[in-house]
């Protein structure tokens, strides 16, 4: 390398020291620590004891462990598709609608995600609630009666869900910015060949956008398997620490944090913490498989 | 979007609309009815919370969106009943903080890659991307102990000093914005003799404002709203942001049998306000920094 070459070289790390600390301190570092911990029983208070993978094997035979798994993920399962397809729903509108009222519809969609998680999980305890609630007051004038979303285990979820769809805006955002990518000539030359709106969404529409549909995929299951501050607001904390429809709201960093901070079982938290990550890395693999088969790069 | 204004289509014969894609048509009754329908269902709960924290406790659960009776005192309830301005306050603290410290660090990085070339760029900055994916609840707990063995562990510092070392979604952003600098106007101040802290300070940064606002306001928003690392930090309640203080009066006065909602209601209120406050002020930062994600992704 020359001298020149070599200056810059050393100035660009030197730009980039921040990050590769920061990345040392708390990630590295703490990746290590956290998957040593896992090994081990370690209270914080009294000394370290080494278990080899006792807290693995008992990880598998938590209850409660699989309770919560089961419930992030049926979670999940919910809330992402439907997420996305009412998404992109209301993006395709707004694509349609003229440029300034689209604006103030973005607006408007877009401003339930700017709400802190703990008011929106007081405002699932009250417009949910299975007798004076919004909710099911509303559903009661076309004639249907209403679950007891709080309180019945069968509903918590898809409650949550349904609250979880009022904060899509940031994914509506994202689909109309693509959506306003789309060369036009190509839907009209789809429709010159006589295709119907439903060949032209499924032959234009989405594989054009197919990028964001698969942005906001990894982006919206990663965030959803790690829910936390709404359902901790509404069913957990010093006051209620009962066990809500047989642990039907307990999510899984909910228990991870209990374990953690409450328990202080940190090194079983920690193999708890391992799992998560595991989990989230094979399904992201999946989903990364399957999007080379739809996904299309203008650039390749 | 020039395309968005042309005229529209004159040549559709009276009586059929003209279904072209690109061509709106006039007045498209469902399609205003469909988002109109979608704004109320989005809008409205934000009212119901306003208004019913301004109602009586028995009128809490009346459906009405104008209250019945006024009960402001509901908001003198809570602001003696808890340290609501000590909260704010700290929010507000802790939020800048967070928000300064990221912006600046990610930005430094960010500039690191987007005008060196050097040995291993590419490798790290996969390696950058690829953090985005690591799930906070893997680094908390040895997180936590850190902060724990430097005796910091029940303040607020854990809650932004962090942020010091960049984060990669910042990065990313803030990088894709250097590298729309024309390069020839850093080689331009090189040549005047500038120095690379010049490049970044003087050239690549005010020429990229837009988003490093973008950085500051997301991550002003996600410091604002976090619960779980108060949660984890914050013992003293003198230390509390607004949201661990919301908890907490969620956990005193939401409790079953003789809960007090319309207080708890003013608290989510109070937590919810500032932000939407922010949002209209920064608005275009909000909405560009989050259509900026899906060009990209």
């Amino acid at each position: 390398m020359t001298t020149t070459r070599r200056r810059e070289a050393l100035a660009a790390y030197g730009f980039l020291s921040p990050w590769i600390i920061g990345f040392l301190v708390f990630m590295a570092g703490p990746m290590v620590a956290s998957l040593v911990l896992s090994l081990t029983d370690y209270d914080v208070l009294t000394s370290t004891q080494f278990v080899g993978a006792d807290n693995y094997r008992e990880l598998f035979a938590d209850d409660r462990v699989r309770r919560s798994l089961a419930n992030t993920l049926i979670y999940t399962v919910l809330h992402v598709p439907l997420t996305m397809a009412v998404a992109l729903g209301l993006a395709m509108l707004l694509a349609r609608a003229g440029r300034r009222s689209a604006g103030f519809f973005r607006t408007v969609f877009y401003l339930p995600t700017v709400t802190p998680k703990v008011a929106v999980g007081v405002l699932f305890l009250l417009l949910f609630n299975g007798q004076a609630g919004l909710v099911n007051e509303t559903l009661a004038r076309v004639g249907i009666d209403g679950p007891d979303w709080t309180v019945d285990g069968a509903w918590i979820k898809p409650g949550l869900v349904l609250m979880s769809a009022w904060s899509l805006g940031s994914t509506v955002i994202i689909y109309l910015a693509a959506l306003q990518n789309v060369p036009r000539d190509l839907h009209e030359a789809a429709e010159m060949d006589g295709a119907s709106p439903w060949a032209r969404f499924r032959a234009v529409t989405v594989p054009m956008i197919s990028g964001a549909l698969f942005f906001t995929l990894i982006i919206n299951t990663i965030s959803s398997l790690q829910t936390f501050d709404e359902v901790y607001t509404a069913f957990y904390g010093s006051a209620n620490q009962q066990t809500y429809g047989n642990d039907a709201a307990l999510f899984y960093v909910v228990y991870l944090f209990q374990q953690a901070f409450q328990f202080l079982h940190m090194g079983y938290a920690s193999a708890l913490a391992w799992l998560l990550f595991l989990i989230i890395v094979a399904i992201t693999l999946v989903q990364v498989r399957l999007s080379r088969r739809f996904v299309y790069y203008e650039s390749e | 979007m020039t395309a968005l204004q042309e005229p529209q289509a004159v040549t559709t014969p009276a009586g059929a609309p003209d279904r072209r894609p690109g061509r709106r048509r006039r007045h498209p009754w469902v399609l205003w009815t469909a988002l109109a329908a979608a704004a109320v269902v989005f809008v409205y709960p934000f009212l119901w919370l306003v208004s019913a924290s301004l109602k009586p406790r028995p009128e809490v659960f009346d459906n009405r969106l104008v209250p019945q009776h006024w009960a402001p005192g509901n908001y003198v309830t809570i602001w003696s009943a808890a340290p609501v301005l000590t909260w704010l306050l700290n929010s507000v603290v802790v939020a800048l903080a967070a928000a300064v410290a990221v912006t600046i660090s990610s930005a430094i990085v960010a500039f690191g890659f987007a005008y060196f070339r050097f040995p291993g760029r590419n490798v790290l900055f996969a390696l950058v991307v690829g953090t985005m994916m690591l799930p906070g609840a893997v680094t908390m707990i040895p997180t936590y102990l850190i902060w724990n063995e430097l005796g910091l562990a029940a303040t607020q510092v854990p809650l932004w000093a962090a942020n010091l070392f960049g984060s990669a979604f910042y990065i990313f952003l803030i990088r894709q914005f250097f590298l729309g600098v024309p390069r020839e106007l850093f080689e331009a101040a090189r040549v005047d003799g500038a120095g690379y802290w010049r490049l970044f300070w003087r050239i690549a940064v005010p020429l990229c404002k837009p988003a490093l606002i973008v950085a500051f306001v997301f991550e002003l928003r996600a410091s604002w709203s976090d619960l779980l690392k108060p949660l984890i930090y914050l013992r003293d309640p003198a230390l509390f942001t607004m949201p661990r203080g919301m908890k907490a009066i969620l956990d005193q006065f939401g409790q079953a049998g003789e809960a007090r909602w319309e207080v708890v209601l003013a608290g989510a209120v109070i937590t919810t306000v500032p932000m939407i406050i922010a949002f209209f002020l920064c608005q275009r930062y909000f909405v560009e920094g989050v259509a900026t994600q899906g060009r990209k992704g």
